[in-house]
């Protein structure tokens, strides 16, 4: 169970504790696969966050597309990546995002083969 | 994933970036296009699309005459509307619960690029219909704890059985979806184990007992928090015969942030490939 945990943290591997903090945040995502929930996010994202019962948190790192405090507050990326791709971002994206990398670079590492660990 | 599906819809195949990925489907598609199923068994994952997180089934079946195409987001893939097998997918379910795989039973179901992309790699051009009918099967991947390995290996031999017993004379493929070693957030994002991925590409035919030992901590730490799709590949190859012929295989990277295969098996010992 240690190793687990360990991996869990290093890896936002998404368990009961991340769901029940990131839920608000997880659904309000998941509501953008609707075209005019997408519409109405566009027109006031604050207050789209705010009716779906977002932590002052949780809003801000929408508002400021903070992906990793996202993550860091429940998010999933399955659901913040949904976010991203409103604002036409791919996952090479988020990849460099998460790495310290641009989208160019973390592109060319992944077309050299990806990032080997151990 | 969705990249592949959109690199196909935006007829971006031949692109320099994709054409080997593409390329390496191609013997796969000229024999199942001589070996057609009836149905197809789509093992896969919902994408937070179908799925929310009030209730995540670990298990689920679609037994629907019909299955929408998804809008994760970006708008609904340009693909046909998946057209269901009621009458096999209620045996299966009725089948499978008696052998003790309490599965969630779905009469709604969009389903996403998890099912789509997988059917158009099959199929890439599949004008107004699929070639064959789909029963949906999900696999909780998205949200620990996810079944174990073994489970799905176990599921799988539990759904090789009820195929069998079905009274009424079906080819039926059984498609175990997911991306190899992979993943998207934190430090280790665009993690690529390609050692990993061959071993298991090699042991899914000759030794999937030893993938079905492994823990879902061995294959997130190996394969990366997303590479833990591979646990679907068990519940295909457990729904095959122990002995099968390996008619195609091929593996790429990188398709987006992942590891990409593909390996066909004949379900008879000694096929031709």
């Amino acid at each position: 169970m240690a190793e687990g945990k360990r991996l869990a943290q290093a890896n936002y591997v998404f368990d009961g504790a991340h769901s029940r903090r990131g839920y608000a945040l997880n659904r309000m995502c998941a509501s953008l696969t609707d075209a005019a929930n997408r519409e109405r996010f566009g027109s006031d994202e604050a207050a789209y966050c705010d009716a779906y019962g977002l932590t002052p948190e949780q809003k801000r790192a929408i508002v400021e597309r903070d992906w990793t405090g996202m993550l860091d507050l429940g998010g999933s990326i399955f659901y913040t990546f949904k976010l991203a791709v409103l604002d036409k971002l791919s996952m090479q994206h988020l990849g460099g995002v998460f790495t310290g990398m641009t989208a160019e670079e973390f592109a060319a590492t992944m077309r050299a083969g990806g990032r080997c660990f151990g | 994933m969705p990249s592949i599906g959109a690199a196909m819809d935006n007829r971006k195949t031949e692109d320099p970036y994709w054409q080997p990925l593409f390329d390496g489907y191609a013997p796969a598609r000229e024999w199942m296009a001589r070996n057609p199923p009836d149905v197809a068994i789509v093992v896969y994952n919902d994408h937070a699309n179908a799925v929310g997180l009030d209730m995540v089934p670990t298990f689920a079946i679609g037994t629907a005459e019909s299955f929408d195409v998804a809008d994760e987001g970006w708008g609904r893939r340009p693909v046909p509307r998946v057209v269901g097998a009621p009458d096999l997918a209620e045996h299966l379910v009725v089948s499978l619960m008696d052998d003790s795989f309490d599965l969630t039973v779905c009469q709604q179901l969009d389903v996403d690029h998890g099912l789509t992309v997988p059917l158009s790699v099959y199929c890439p051009d599949p004008g107004e219909a699929w070639p064959c009918a789909v029963i949906p099967l999900l696999v909780n991947v998205l949200q620990y704890p996810q079944p174990t390995a073994g489970r799905c290996y176990a599921l799988g031999q539990a759904l090789g059985r009820a195929v069998a017993s079905f009274p009424q004379d079906l080819d039926v493929a059984v498609f175990g979806t997911g991306g190899m070693s992979h993943q998207l957030a934190g430090a280790r994002a665009g993690l690529i184990n390609t050692s990993f991925d061959r071993m298991f590409l090699d042991a899914i035919e000759t030794d999937p007992e030893s993938l079905a030992a492994l823990t879902r901590e061995d294959y997130i730490r190996e394969a990366g928090s997303e590479g833990i799709e591979l646990i679907m590949w068990l519940v295909m190859r457990g729904a095959l015969n122990p002995k099968v012929t390996r008619v195609h295989e091929t593996y790429h990277v990188p398709a987006s942030n992942t590891a990409a295969a593909l390996a066909l098996f004949d379900n008879v010992a000694g096929g031709v490939a």
